[in-house]
């Protein structure tokens, strides 16, 4: 104790009188809400690498008609059924060659096809090259899930506004209008409605909107009945303020969460019962490629020529757990309690 | 609670007449008759054939006849299938696809409630990222895609079960495990996000405080308050059966309601796809009624909720 008594006043160094107003400094910068989820999204690894995924094959689906090394729909009965070949690689299922009786035959030599024809992920029963269907498919498929988000996205958070601001008999008769729907298998909708139109690019993204939009319009509807009791709102409403401007400046934006997770949770969604539809036939007609119709054609050959089933259904399942881990990373960065 | 009872009854028969209506009218929208294509039969025949089906009335007459016929359980002659009445045509598949839905939901939601109580107990360690992967993988895989899977590489090429059709319990193995997958799934998750909610409230804390054994606390409170909310998930879950049902009974070749409604869906057989249509929203609506009630009972703070609005 008496050894620390002896320090003296010149071991200390009075501060600048201007330094402690620092004290109150925020050092780091200010971020806008959508930098700080941009901030938490890059942290979580998986969903990240994800949205890179999904980012690259929209952008192979969309390029597909300048990279595709064929035609989709070119049926040739010359060259049908061969097995995977890529020249210069020898491993078994990619040399060209495919299974029997316990060996392997160069189906490309038994088929006679010429030396320098090549199919990187061999050809279906007509002859059509699978690479080019399979990045055909996929650019259906994803389309038909877009158009369904996005009519999905305009009916559910316009009803969901409507009746959440105007509130009262409005609000009342709305809801129950919900209720009853939502109490309806959103397959009957679905079927019915494809049974009466015929698949086809719009009536499947249609029979799709038609059965979730109920689901947004619900989560906007509660989001808007707490946004609606909000100060801001109240102000702007003094201020004289219409409804509209209220609604697009002022609730959307401040929804913009809500409606971002709940379209990245629609989409694949979507493009499962887009798959699912074609599976069983009433979706997208043949010979239109889409990955429902790839694998239920592949299905039929499975038992002899399993890749023409597991690749498409390989690209489907990528595109699917993609979009979920993407959409639950989404979900922690913009609404970080989820986490915890 | 009777009041509330009462309202409930009027919206489900609402919802049931409204689809009724609807599925009515959507058929007689159809281009064509289902007689269009025979080109050989007179006149007088066509004339015949539709006075068997009452195709001859007024659309009004038929929209009540139909609607009377359906409250009795009748759904009309099939067009297709030897011209069976549907209500017999369904009674003779329903057992088939009984047994498959309440089996996979059994599977489906009872692992799940294991491996998503895993996760929650052992959060943030692999444990619950290996959890986590497999129930994600569970949700995206499609039933479909998982069900030729199984048939090929168990069914087939081990051959551990049978490949496909309809006979003893072996047989509706493969089928029941291809439907659980999405219950699975969708309880996994579910249940992770319950528990650790549960897991940080106040009475945990206080149990702990108790000197609880973690087993006693994770069975006595932590996973009996997670199991309640479970309760609304047998709607969405019924629903996610009924899509499922429609492929794996095909590709298991089940005789089957769902089997019958792809089948009849390729072969425009419409009193029949009527006739299931309304049975599956029949289906729903008791269900989502049932567990209403029951989440009220159990769970008395939603009942107070619902008797004021």
């Amino acid at each position: 104790m008496a050894e620390n008594a002896n320090v003296s006043n010149d071991a200390f160094e009075p501060l600048g009188k201007e330094e402690h107003l620092d004290n109150e400094k925020i050092a780091a910068p200010s971020l806008t809400f959508t930098q700080d989820a941009w901030r938490r999204l890059k942290k979580n690894k998986i969903a990240f690498i994800s949205m890179w995924i999904l980012l690259a094959v929209l952008v192979l689906s969309l390029a597909g008609p300048l990279i595709s090394p064929h035609q989709p729909n070119n049926a040739q009965p010359a060259y049908t059924n061969l097995p995977p070949k890529i020249p210069g690689v020898h491993i078994p299922g990619l040399d060209g060659t495919k299974a029997v009786d316990g060996g392997r035959v160069d189906a490309y030599q038994q088929q006679h096809v010429p030396s320098g024809k090549y199919w990187i992920l061999g050809t279906d029963y007509l002859g059509r090259d699978l690479l080019s269907r399979i990045i055909a498919g996929t650019r259906v498929s994803l389309a038909v899930a877009l158009i369904a988000t996005l009519l999905d996205l305009t009916v559910g958070v316009g009803y969901g506004l409507i009746s959440g601001w105007r509130g009262g008999r409005t609000d009342m008769i709305m809801q129950r209008i919900i209720e009853i729907l939502s109490s309806v298998p959103n397959l009957v909708y679905m079927i019915l409605l494809l049974v009466v139109m015929r698949g086809s690019l719009l009536s499947i993204s249609l029979a799709i909107a038609i059965s979730s939009w109920t689901t947004m319009a619900r989560l906007i509807r509660a989001e808007s009945l707490t946004l609606k009791s909000q100060e801001y709102i109240l102000a702007a409403r003094t201020l004289g303020e219409s409804s509209w401007k209220i609604a697009w400046k002022h609730l959307i934006p401040n929804m913009s969460s809500v409606i971002i997770i709940q379209t990245m949770f629609t989409i694949p969604s979507a493009i499962f019962f887009e798959a699912f539809l074609s599976y069983i036939g009433i979706g997208i007609q043949p010979p239109t490629a889409s990955l429902g119709t790839l694998i239920s054609d592949g299905q039929k050959n499975f038992q002899f020529l399993p890749f023409q089933m597991w690749y498409p259904a390989v690209v489907l399942m990528v595109i699917m757990i993609c979009f979920n881990l993407f959409a639950d990373g989404l979900r922690d960065a913009f609404d970080p309690r989820s986490r915890e | 609670m009777a009041k509330y009872l009462l309202k409930r009854l009027f919206y489900l028969i609402l919802t049931l007449f409204l689809i009724a209506t609807i599925t009515f009218f959507m058929m007689k929208l159809l281009p064509g008759t289902p007689l269009s294509n025979e080109s050989k039969l007179s006149h007088s025949q066509i004339q015949m054939i539709y006075h068997t089906y009452g195709l001859d009335k007024p659309v009004w007459q038929q929209y009540l006849i139909y609607l009377a016929g359906m409250v009795r359980g009748n759904f009309g002659l099939s067009f297709q299938f030897d011209n069976q009445p549907v209500s017999y045509l369904l009674a003779t598949r329903m057992p088939a696809s009984f047994q498959l839905g309440i089996q996979a939901m059994i599977v489906g939601v009872l692992l799940g409630i294991i491996v998503g109580g895993i996760a929650a107990i052992r959060r943030n360690t692999w444990v619950d990222g290996t959890m986590t992967i497999i129930s994600i993988l569970m949700i995206s895989i499609p039933s479909f895609v998982l069900a030729i899977l199984l048939q090929y590489y168990i069914g087939l090429k081990a051959g551990a079960f049978p490949v496909a059709g309809w006979g003893n319990f072996s047989y509706t193995i493969l089928p029941t495990i291809a439907l659980a997958g999405s219950p699975f799934a969708t309880t996994a998750r579910f249940i992770r996000t319950e528990m650790v909610d549960v897991m940080s409230s106040d009475y945990i804390e206080l149990a702990k405080a108790k000197g609880l054994t973690s087993t006693g606390v994770v069975y006595h409170h932590a996973l009996r308050n997670s199991l309640i909310p479970l309760i609304t998930l047998i709607g969405p879950l019924t629903v996610n059966l009924m899509t499922g049902s429609l492929v794996v009974e095909n590709i298991f070749a089940v005789p089957g309601i769902g089997e019958q409604f792809v089948k009849s869906i390729t072969t425009n057989d419409y009193p029949t796809i009527m006739g299931i249509t309304m049975m599956y929203s029949v289906l729903l609506v008791v269900v989502l009624l049932i567990t209403d009630i029951v989440y009220g009972i159990v769970d008395p703070r939603i009942r107070l909720q619902g008797g004021q609005s």
